[in-house]
């Protein structure tokens, strides 16, 4: 790779051993994908929940965080995902003292480091969107999707570690979806059927998603007509990067990149693939639990949004969550805040759900807190989840938000 | 009978070990249980089978951000597979196989690697060349 005078001093250590540590880990994945170069970004966002940190990544970043101040801190805007541990609401939960800890540290870590600590995965809904063009190096599959595909930003997957890198140094190796090349279709689907509410519009990320196949396929949708509201789009992005690793797609005279088909092919378009109901009711298919009974209702992967909070809200107006049944909402310190302000949180935890801020079910420990609470069944309207838990242990189903919230209330799938 | 795969250069040491085959994808978060070392989702090809010190060879990563620091802990902790080979990586994997000195190799010459290798055979990788050396097991070579 080429560098130039600031990084070759960076890769000295003369900025410090952070720095240095940084650019020469790039480096390393830079080589792996035939970067040529860095290319200098705006923003960063690290997924550090503890679950995926453990003690070795507690301990990483821990020894980042004793270097000197001049070191140590970020050099661009840097956000984090959601955290492992909502340190108001772990014990009922039956998470322990150990993760809490865990987290504790983590916190501190990341705070020494100059990182924001917005423990969100709706960033771009609630933080600070970036604008077409903008390069940054974004962690959450589902944030990098969205802001690649919907708002025309250049992103690659960041884990986070290679998120930190680029935190710390203002740049990351160009690469993937840096690059024009690499954002050209090269699998068309024709949809006959618009999806209806949030969990269809998952579906419908999630089959193509799969059908897709590799970090490397950039799908084209036709047949969408009318832009998705942005919730729509969120569930739609986040299901395909959770079943096809699949950080971005077109939609033809929808995204930004897309005012036709042709603008986003390179030649003749690709072969079509047709999506109708049949295709997306064989996904829908494979987590169907009607009659059944449920443990836990959750609502998370991605954090909701105010709107999806009032909905849920709205939704249990004037009923209670079933004795033996769980109701758990995850949503972002931001949005958590503006709905105690608007009385929203407080008519769901009336109702007998719970409100956690600043984590997403799957990224707490869900097997350990799936054994502390007797829960396998589980039920949700997301398409990501409910392709994740099967691995923690549990039994996940997918329903409508309308239908979780019945079942909640009734213990049962409707 | 000895195979040479070529392949791009990879990330991490020069390893050998036992290979651990399944013509599917690969995430640490969906498919591991990492306590117990083996693989937990139940529509794992996989499922039930210990990936500890083993060369796994898979499709394609998939899914979320998190192997990559999964990778490392996993590797501190002595319950790591000793390399992964992919068809196609995603970038999680190969920056968690970066910051957990783990070796890493994608994209192979002479086709899928998941049917060039099989359960069982020994395997050389050496991610700086570029090279996967095979000693293929009797039982496992095709006639």
């Amino acid at each position: 790779m080429k560098l130039n005078d600031e990084e070759k001093a960076m890769l000295a250590g003369e900025t410090g051993e952070p720095r240095r540590w940084a650019v020469e880990h790039m480096m390393e994945v830079g080589r792996m994908f035939d970067a040529a170069d860095f290319v200098p970004v705006a923003q960063a966002h690290m997924m550090a929940d503890t679950e995926s940190l453990g003690e070795a990544g507690v301990a990483f970043l821990e020894g980042l965080a004793a270097h000197p101040e001049t070191d140590r801190r970020v050099a661009v805007p840097m956000l984090t995902d959601p955290r492992g541990v909502d340190l108001s609401h772990y014990r009922p939960l039956g998470q322990t003292e150990e993760m809490a800890d865990l987290e504790r540290r983590t916190i501190a870590a990341c705070t020494a480091l100059g990182i924001l600590m917005t423990d969100s995965c709706v960033t771009y809904q609630t933080i600070m969107p970036p604008v077409r063009g903008e390069h940054v190096a974004y962690g959450d599959t589902g944030v990098v999707i969205y802001c690649n595909s919907v708002l025309g930003a250049r992103s690659n997957f960041e884990g986070g570690p290679s998120a930190l890198a680029a935190g710390l140094t203002g740049r990351t190796p160009r690469y993937g979806l840096h690059l024009d090349r690499n954002r050209r279709a090269t699998r068309r689907f024709i949809v006959s059927e618009r999806p209806e509410g949030l969990t269809d519009w998952g579906v419908l990320g999630g089959l193509i998603g799969r059908l897709c196949g590799s970090y490397w396929e950039v799908p084209v949708l036709e047949g969408i007509e009318g832009a998705p509201t942005s919730d729509e789009m969120k569930h739609f992005g986040a299901a395909m990067a959770s079943f096809g690793s699949t950080p971005l797609f077109h939609i033809a005279g929808v995204t930004p990149e897309a005012p036709d088909l042709e603008s986003v092919c390179d030649g003749p378009p690709p072969e079509p693939v047709e999506i109708g109901r049949k295709e997306l009711e064989g996904l829908h298919g494979n987590f169907g639990a009607s009659g059944d009974e449920v443990d836990v209702v959750v609502f998370a992967a991605p954090q909701l949004s105010h709107v999806e909070m009032a909905r849920v809200a709205d939704l249990l107006e004037d009923r209670h969550v079933h004795e033996r049944t769980a109701l758990v909402v995850c949503t972002s310190p931001t949005v958590a805040a503006d709905c105690e302000r608007l009385g929203i949180v407080g008519r769901i935890e009336a109702a007998g759900a719970v409100v956690l801020r600043g984590t997403c079910f799957y990224n707490q420990y869900a097997r350990e807190i799936g054994e502390a609470n007797g829960w396998t069944r589980l039920l949700s309207n997301s398409v990501k989840i409910v392709n994740i838990l099967g691995g923690y242990g549990y039994r996940p189903a997918l329903a409508s938000m309308e239908d979780c919230v019945t079942a909640a209330v009734t213990g049962r799938v409707p | 009978m000895t195979l040479l795969l070529r392949c791009h250069p990879g990330i991490g040491p020069r390893v050998e070990g036992e290979a651990l085959v399944a013509a599917d994808d690969f995430s640490a978060r969906y498919d591991l249980d990492r306590l117990a070392g083996t693989f937990s989702r139940p529509g794992h090809k996989l499922a039930g089978l210990s990936y500890v010190d083993r060369v796994l060879v898979l499709n394609t990563a998939k899914g979320g951000v998190a192997s990559a620091w999964m990778l490392r802990e996993m590797t501190e902790r002595g319950l790591a597979p000793k390399a992964i080979l992919f068809n196609a990586a995603n970038t999680i994997l190969a920056q968690g196989a970066a910051f957990a000195g783990m070796a890493l190799c994608d994209r192979f010459e002479d086709g899928d690697i998941t049917r060039l290798i099989a359960t069982g055979d020994r395997v050389i990788v050496d991610p700086p060349a570029g090279l996967v050396t095979v000693k293929k097991q009797a039982a496992t070579v095709e006639t």
